[in-house]
C-alpha cells in the first residue's frame, strides 16, 4: 500500500485543478447573472466583456469568485455539484423512477453483460479453435488482430438500425454491440496464452505420449488463465463504452449514454457530467471485479501474481 | 598502508535491514590492495565478496569504517572514473553496435569524437573483437559478449578494473580462454584487478593474492598471496604449487563453513 | 431461406475452406506468399456469402447492402468520403493525436524526477485509461464548438493516458545493473535518460502509440455523433443511419478501416525502425 499516498496526492493535486478552473470557465455566465441581479459587474456590457478571457474577468470581477461554483447551468460544474448531482439521483430517487441514475446504470450494465457474456464465450471458442485447426489460424487470426487496429465502434449505430429493422429492439442490439467489441480481444489474447506454454513444457507432455486434449486440459488452459483475465480486462471496458456508444446516436431514452445526450440537449451539463462520472465509476467497479477474480484464480492455482 | 596502496578497507561493516531483522553483510573487513596487483575474492554466495566489490566501486555504502580508493572516498572516486567495471552479465545495450556500446563510457565522459573512434579501435583490438564494431550484441556469442562488456570497461583508461563474476555464466571452454586472455591484458595494461569469482581454478590460475571469505557474517577468512610466475600458461594448472594453493583455498573455505 | 441460396453459400464455404485446408497443410504453408493468401480468399469467401445472401433470399437491401451496391457506393462517393476523412481524420484524430503525445511526453519527463510522482501516475494513468473517455465528447463540443477543435480535444485526453502510463512504466524499466553502470560511469541524470532509459523504454512507448491510434479514430468518429459541422465521418455515419442509406454508411467504415490499419501500420513501421534491436522485432 505504499502507493496508496502517490495516489492521493495526484487525485487530490487533479481535483485543486478542476476547482481553480472552475472560476475562470464560469466567470462570463456568472457576470450576466450577476447584472440581471442588478449586482456591480466591470467592465458593464456583455459585449464588451466577450473581449475579455475568463482569467481576466475573473481579476475584474474578484466579488463574484464565490458565485461562478454555484450557477444552476455551469459551462464547468464544480466538484461538488456534481457529487450533489449524483448523490440526488443515485440516493434519493427511486431505483426503478426514469430520473434514477440507478435505473439508466442498470439499462446500460445490463446490455454490457449480456453482450460481454456472448462476446467472450464466442472468442473462447474460436480460439480453442484457432489453436487446434492451423487453417482456421491462418484463414481468422489475421482478420483477429486487423479489426484491433480498426474503429469497430463506428458499427454501432447501423447494427442498432439494421437490427430495429428486424423488429429487434432494446437490449440486444447493444449487446450485440458489446459482444464484438469484447469478443476480438478475447480471441487475440486467448490464442496467446493458449501458446504461451513453451516448447520444453510442450515437450514433457510429448515424453508422456499425452493426447491433445490432455495438453489442452493440463498445460494449455491453465497457461491461458492470466492472459484470459488481462482480456476480460479489455473486453469489459470496451463492451461498456459500446453499449454507450450504442445509445447515442438512436435517440435511446434510458442509459447512461441517453443521460448525457439528454443532458447536452436540454442544456443541462450537470445531468451530463453526473451521467459521465456514473459511467466510469461503473468501468471502474467493472474492473476492479475482474481484478480481484483474477488475484483469487491466480493464487488459488499457484500463479498468484506478486 | 604503504605508498603504492590503490584500494584500502578498515574495519568495514556493512548491514542490510531486512524484514527478517539485519543481515550482516560484511563483519570487520580489513584489506589492503596494492597497484598492479590481481585480487581475486572467493566464497560461496552470501559471504559478501560481491557487496565488497560494490563498495569499493561506490555502488554500497559501508555502514561503519573506512574505504579509500585512489586516496579518494569510493564516491569520488567513481565521479573521477578512477575503475571500470564488468558485471555478471555483458549488459550490452542491445540499441547500440558492439561499437556503440564501447562507446558509451566516452560519450558520457565528453571525449572527442575522433579520441572516441581511435579507443574503441584500440580497446577493441585488445579483446580480440577487432572487425566486430557494426554488429549488434545478439549477433555474437556469450563470450564475446562478455569481451565486448570487458573493452567497454577498458575504453576509457582507468587504472582499476573492477570484475564481478565476468566468466560465470560461461562455459569452462569459453571461460579458460577468456582467463588466459585476461592475464595477457593484465599484463599489457599494468591495471589493479578485482576479481570476484567461486571457482578455486580460476581464482588460482588468475590472481598474485587470494582472498577468502565466508557468509553469516561476510567476512574474510584468510589472504593467500601466490607464488606463481607473472606468466602462466593454462598448464600450469597440473604443478604442484597450483595445486597446494588451491588446497589451502578449499581449506579456507571448509573453514568458513565449519560454523554453519 | 430457399433451397437454391442455402445450397449456393454452402456451396462456396466448402470450396472456400477446401482450398484453405489445403493450403494450410501444404509443404508451402509458411511461404509469406501462402500465409497472405489464406486469409484473403477466407474474406473473399465471407464476402461472396454475404453477396449471395442478400441477392438470393428476400433481405432488403437497403436494410443489408451487399459488398457489390458498397463498392459503388464507395467508387461513386470518393470526393465526400475524401473531405470526410480530411475532416476527421486528418484534423480531429491525427492534430489531437500529436497534441495527446506530446503532452504525455511532457508530463512523463516532469514526474520522472520524482518517485513519488510516478507511483502516483502509473496506477491512475491506468485507470483513467480504462474508464469511458469517450463520453467527454458533448461537453467538449460545448466549450469549444462542433468544428473539429472539440474532435481534437477529445482525442487528445483519449490518448494521454495510455501514452503516459506506457511512457512512465518504460522509463522505469531498466535493471538494476544498466543503472550501476551508468552510476560507474558518474552519468548525470540527463545523460542516463538519453543514453540508457529512453531507448530501453521505446518498446514500451510505442506499445502505448499503437494502442492510441485505434483510440483517435474512435474518439474522434464518435464525438461527432454529439455535434459537428454538416462533414465528417461520425456525421455522414449518424445522418446516413437516420435516412437508411447504410451503403454510404457501409463505406465509411470502408474508409475508417482503410485509415486505421495505414496509422497503425505507420506507428508499427516506425517501431520496427527504432526498436530493431528488441527480441519481438527480430527475424
Amino acid at each position: 500500500m505504499k502507493s496508496l499516498f502517490p495516489i492521493l496526492t495526484i487525485v487530490a493535486a487533479i481535483l485543486v485543478i478542476w476547482v481553480l478552473a472552475v472560476v475562470p470557465m464560469n466567470m462570463h455566465l456568472t457576470a450576466d447573472q450577476a447584472q440581471r441581479d442588478g449586482l456591480m459587474v466591470m467592465p458593464q456590457t456583455p459585449a464588451e466583456r466577450q473581449g475579455y478571457s475568463g482569467l481576466g474577468l475573473s481579476f475584474a470581477n474578484a466579488g463574484l469568485i464565490p458565485l461562478t461554483y454555484t450557477l444552476d447551468r455551469p459551462r464547468l460544474p464544480s466538484p461538488h455539484q456534481v457529487a450533489g448531482e449524483m448523490w440526488e439521483t443515485i440516493a434519493l430517487r427511486n431505483v426503478t423512477s426514469r430520473q434514477s441514475l440507478v435505473y439508466h446504470g442498470w439499462v446500460t450494465l445490463s446490455a454490457t453483460l449480456v453482450g460481454f457474456a456472448i462476446g467472450t464465450t464466442l472468442g473462447i471458442l474460436l480460439a480453442v479453435g484457432i489453436v487446434h485447426n492451423r487453417a482456421m489460424d491462418m484463414s481468422v487470426m489475421p482478420w483477429a488482430i486487423a479489426s484491433q487496429t480498426i474503429p469497430i465502434l463506428a458499427l454501432a449505430p447501423m447494427i442498432i438500425v439494421m437490427m430495429g429493422q428486424f423488429g429487434i429492439q432494446g437490449l440486444l442490439p447493444k449487446a450485440v454491440i458489446s459482444a464484438y467489441l469484447s469478443f476480438f480481444p478475447v480471441v487475440v489474447g486467448m490464442v496467446k496464452g493458449l501458446r504461451s506454454p513453451d516448447a520444453m513444457q510442450m515437450d514433457l507432455l510429448r515424453t508422456y505420449y499425452a493426447s491433445s486434449s490432455q495438453g489442452f486440459w493440463k498445460l494449455r488452459l491453465p497457461a491461458s488463465v492470466p492472459y484470459l483475465f488481462a482480456s476480460f480486462k479489455i473486453g469489459i471496458s470496451a463492451a461498456l463504452v459500446g453499449a454507450i456508444v450504442a445509445e447515442l446516436p438512436t435517440g435511446a431514452r434510458a442509459g447512461f449514454g441517453a443521460r448525457m445526450l439528454v443532458g447536452d440537449q436540454y442544456g443541462n451539463p450537470l445531468v451530463t457530467w453526473a451521467a459521465l462520472f456514473a459511467a466510469a465509476i461503473t468501468a471502474a467497479a467493472l474492473v476492479a471485479i475482474f481484478t480481484a477474480m483474477e488475484r483469487l484464480t491466480l493464487r488459488r492455482m499457484g500463479m498468484a501474481a506478486a | 598502508m604503504t605508498a603504492d596502496t590503490v584500494i584500502s578497507a578498515q574495519g568495514l561493516n556493512l548491514t542490510f535491514q531486512t524484514n527478517d531483522g539485519p543481515v550482516h553483510a560484511l563483519k570487520d573487513v580489513n584489506l589492503d590492495i596494492r597497484k598492479g596487483e590481481f585480487i581475486s575474492f572467493i566464497g560461496p554466495s552470501g559471504c559478501g565478496k560481491t557487496t565488497f566489490l560494490r563498495c569499493i566501486a561506490g555502488l554500497e555504502t559501508p555502514t561503519d569504517g573506512t574505504l579509500s580508493v585512489n586516496g579518494m572516498t569510493p564516491d569520488q572516486a567513481r565521479r573521477a572514473r578512477a575503475y571500470g567495471y564488468v558485471f555478471q552479465a555483458a549488459g550490452l545495450y542491445p540499441w547500440r553496435t558492439i561499437g556503440g556500446n564501447v562507446k558509451l563510457p566516452l560519450e558520457i565522459m565528453g571525449f572527442s569524437k575522433s579520441e572516441q573512434a581511435e579507443r574503441v579501435a584500440r580497446v577493441l583490438a585488445l579483446v580480440d573483437l577487432a572487425g566486430f564494431e557494426k554488429k549488434f550484441p545478439w549477433q555474437l556469442s556469450g563470450g564475446m559478449q562478455q569481451r565486448a562488456s570487458i573493452a567497454r570497461a577498458l575504453a576509457f583508461d582507468a587504472d582499476i578494473l573492477l570484475m564481478d563474476e565476468p566468466f560465470g555464466a560461461l562455459d569452462e571452454i569459453v571461460r579458460d580462454h577468456l582467463n588466459e586472455q585476461l592475464l595477457a591484458l593484465w599484463a599489457r595494461t599494468e591495471k589493479t584487478i578485482g576479481f570476484v569469482t567461486h571457482s578455486i581454478p580460476e581464482a588460482v590460475y588468475l590472481s598474485t593474492k587470494i582472498v577468502v571469505m565466508s557468509p553469516r557474517p561476510g567476512r574474510i577468512t584468510d589472504v593467500i598471496d601466490s607464488p606463481l610466475p607473472k606468466e602462466r600458461p593454462l598448464d600450469i594448472r597440473d604443478s604442484k604449487e597450483f595445486i597446494d594453493i588451491a588446497h589451502r583455498v578449499r581449506e579456507g573455505l571448509r573453514a568458513g563453513h565449519v560454523d554453519d | 431461406m430457399t433451397g437454391p441460396a442455402l445450397i449456393s453459400v454452402l456451396a462456396v464455404w466448402v470450396v472456400g475452406w477446401f482450398i484453405n485446408a489445403r493450403l494450410a497443410v501444404s509443404r508451402m504453408s509458411d511461404a509469406r506468399i501462402i500465409r497472405v493468401l489464406v486469409p484473403v480468399i477466407f474474406g473473399l469467401t465471407l464476402l461472396l456469402i454475404w453477396e449471395l445472401l442478400v441477392r438470393m433470399t428476400g433481405v432488403s437491401p437497403i436494410v443489408l447492402p451487399p459488398p457489390s451496391m458498397i463498392a459503388e457506393r464507395f467508387a461513386n462517393s470518393l470526393p465526400i468520403l475524401w473531405v470526410d476523412f480530411e475532416q476527421t481524420i486528418v484534423k480531429g484524430a491525427m492534430t489531437g493525436y500529436v497534441i495527446g503525445m506530446i503532452c504525455a511526453f511532457a508530463v512523463a519527463v516532469l514526474a520522472d524526477r520524482s518517485d513519488f510522482l510516478t507511483r502516483g501516475i502509473l496506477p491512475v494513468g491506468g485507470f483513467m485509461a480504462a474508464l469511458p473517455i469517450v463520453g467527454i465528447a458533448p461537453i467538449f463540443v460545448k466549450w469549444l464548438g462542433s468544428d473539429w477543435e472539440s474532435k481534437a480535444a477529445v482525442v487528445a485526453v483519449m490518448v494521454f493516458f495510455p501514452i503516459l502510463v506506457n511512457i512512465v512504466a518504460g522509463l522505469r524499466d531498466t535493471s538494476a545493473m544498466q543503472r550501476d553502470l551508468m552510476r560507474t560511469y558518474g552519468a548525470g541524470y540527463w545523460q542516463t535518460l538519453f543514453k540508457l532509459r529512453l531507448p530501453a523504454a521505446m518498446p514500451f512507448i510505442f506499445n502505448g502509440l499503437k494502442i492510441a491510434t485505434t483510440l483517435a479514430l474512435i474518439g474522434a468518429i464518435v464525438a461527432e455523433f454529439f455535434g459537428s459541422p454538416t462533414v465528417g465521418m461520425g456525421f455522414r455515419i449518424s445522418t446516413s443511419v437516420g435516412r437508411l442509406a447504410l451503403d454510404m454508411v457501409w463505406a465509411e467504415i470502408v474508409v475508417a478501416a482503410i485509415a486505421g490499419s495505414t496509422l497503425y501500420g505507420a506507428v508499427a513501421w516506425i517501431e520496427g525502425r527504432v526498436t530493431f534491436w528488441h527480441p519481438s522485432q527480430r527475424k
